[in-house]
């Protein structure tokens, strides 16, 4: 048995953080671990994996350096990968659900006849896993028997892997890059710029729902509270969809998942779609002027009341307290 | 004149527990109760059903046919009727009788009938279902026919030179891709806001016909059994109820007590 993990990369070339987790999680099915990894910077990723992080049975690293693969387009990593699973003797195939990870493993999938796994959130042995569904609501265990396994880790359940060198780690690099024969061209990428720590990874994340009104008043409310803790800010379904901020923060079940260590959630209801999305967060407090918002329900800590004497008097405090 | 080719839009669309209801697991924890509950419409599928019907009323002669399909129970014709009543041209309902849960791979396998046998060159459908919220038919479909995909849809645009070009939603921003018919787009929530259809409109649908077919019958070259085994299902452990503060300074102690500032 061995596992083939995709690892992704960040622009500047370093690893991406939810291919930290990614490895993380692949540990754990106690494999022999070779990782892929694609695109003009496939090597540089390569190199900084190497020599800035530790992943036990990590044992090669086989790189396609080549630029046309640095739009990550399905339609031309799925032959790729499908080659790669076909020809190697993988018993795993594991992708973060990153939106990369996401619209090629199922592609995949499909080509080889395997149902994916997806949104694994625990590992119990190499063939039985936990994910949810229904948003969250139920908790499904899952018993795979086919011979090749395909994982959509859920990188918000796993911590990342630690820091530390891997001297014996090779690398190959390949060329036999098959090609492309559909008529898809990558256009361009618009990315939401922030300053902030990205959301998925962020140690604290604030989150502001509907109740904030406007998007001034988000900001001036959220911003400062975020400066202090260092925190990324978040969004329910309503308060993207009232424009009081971008699509990007979304959190929930069919936005993005976190589990930081600190999450505030402020003039937030908890419909269960955003529940799911945040649950799992170590701290959640709650700041809420209606007593009875269910977000309350799975708060550690909560305080009703003006959230607009609150939220300045808690930035003000702890901002004195860092 | 342009290179535009017509449409044949494909809309698959699945019969879901309402977004709205909290799902509760079985006595034999093998699945959810369903007796008694409300269902809808995926409300990702019903995105994919508006965009369908706003393709069609911006450029009529763009568009050659719309035919939304549903695979599961007889009782997904609520949601078809639902679709004709929108502006939906026809509609196939795919009896599982009895089967259930099939697996995206399976669904993607009819669906690749389906579209061969109608001739499809485009199929809009949502980004996931909001039951197993699994995001993997549209992808599987695309790669079952060789044809491109544009997952996470948040615009849809056909240029006069034939092509599509859409606007997904990714990770940390957008992203925009062009792509050659026949392709399948996946729909995100912020593409369209679904009409509201009236009962007249419904009332009138009720005589439109809904094609009838049977996987086994139909479909029997298709393996609908699932490759997963569910061991098991559960409600997540409630956690115990958090304590209500009264002030900011109490918060900020309790915070550093637990070690989260």
């Amino acid at each position: 048995a061995s596992t083939l993990a995709f690892i992704e990369s960040s622009k500047d070339g370093s690893v991406s953080r939810s291919s930290l987790s990614l490895l993380a999680a692949a540990q754990k099915l106690s494999n022999p671990i070779t990782a892929v990894i694609t695109g003009s910077k496939a090597e540089k990723t390569a190199e900084a994996l190497k020599s800035s992080y530790s992943c036990s049975n990590l044992e090669k690293l086989v790189i396609f350096e080549d630029s046309k693969l640095d739009t990550c387009l399905p339609e031309q990593l799925t032959p790729l990968l499908v080659k790669l699973l076909k020809g190697g003797d993988y018993s795993h195939f594991v992708v973060s659900n990153s939106s990369v990870g996401k619209s090629v493993l199922p592609r995949v999938g499909a080509l080889l006849d395997v149902q994916p796994v997806c949104e694994v959130t625990v590992i119990k042995d190499p063939k039985t896993f936990i994910r949810p569904i229904y948003a969250g609501n139920i908790i499904s265990t899952i018993e795979c028997q086919a011979e090749k396994k395909l994982l959509i880790i859920r990188a918000s359940a796993f911590p990342p892997i630690a820091e530390g060198s891997m001297d014996s780690v090779t690398i190959e690099k390949r060329t036999d890059i098959p090609p492309c024969d559909l008529n898809v061209t990558w256009v361009k990428t618009i990315l939401t710029k922030s300053e902030r720590p990205e959301l998925t990874s962020a140690q604290n994340v604030v989150t502001g729902g509907r109740a904030l009104k406007d998007k001034e008043t988000f900001e001036k409310l959220l911003s400062p509270l975020a400066d202090v803790l260092h925190a990324a800010i978040g969004a329910t379904r309503a308060s993207v969809d009232n424009g009081l901020c971008d699509n990007s923060l979304q959190i929930g079940q069919t936005g993005k998942v976190v589990a930081p260590n600190l999450y505030i959630a402020i003039g937030v209801s908890g419909a269960v779609q955003h529940l799911a999305g945040m649950k799992d967060s170590k701290v959640i407090v709650a700041i809420n002027n209606d007593p009875d918002a269910p977000i309350f329900n799975v708060a550690d800590y909560g305080l009703q009341g003006d959230l607009y004497k609150i939220v300045p008097e808690l930035t003000e405090k702890l901002g004195k307290y860092k | 004149m342009s290179a535009k080719q017509q449409l044949r839009i494909l809309v698959p669309v699945k019969r879901v527990v309402d977004f709205q209801i909290k799902p509760r697991v079985n006595k034999t924890l093998t699945g959810i109760e369903t007796s008694g509950i409300k269902f809808s419409i995926n409300p990702f599928d019903d995105i994919a059903v508006e965009e369908a019907i706003r393709i069609k009323e911006k450029n009529k002669s763009l568009v050659e046919s719309t035919h939304a399909v549903s695979i599961g129970s007889a009782k997904a014709q609520d949601i078809l009727r639902n679709c004709l009543a929108k502006g939906i041209d026809t509609c196939s309902l795919i009896d599982s009788v009895g089967k259930e849960n099939i697996e995206p791979l399976a669904i993607a396998k009819i669906l690749k009938a389906v579209v061969e046998k109608k001739g499809s060159n485009l199929v809009l459908m949502g980004k996931q279902a909001i039951d197993d919220d699994c995001n993997n038919t549209g992808q599987m479909l695309a790669g079952l026919l060789n044809w491109p995909q544009a997952t996470n849809a948040a615009k849809v645009e056909f240029l006069d030179n034939g092509r599509v070009q859409v606007t997904r939603e990714i990770d940390d921003g957008e992203e925009v891709i062009e792509a050659s018919l026949p392709m399948v787009i996946t729909t995100d929530l912020r593409l369209n806001t679904p009409r509201y259809v009236g009962l007249p409109k419904l009332m009138k649908a009720k005589k439109k016909p809904i094609e009838k077919l049977d996987i086994a019958k139909d479909f029997p070259e298709i393996n609908i059994e699932p490759q997963l085994k569910i061991v098991s299902m559960e409600e997540p452990k409630t956690k115990s109820p958090g304590v209500k503060l009264n002030s900011v300074d109490e918060l900020i102690e309790k915070l550093k007590e637990v070690k989260a500032i």
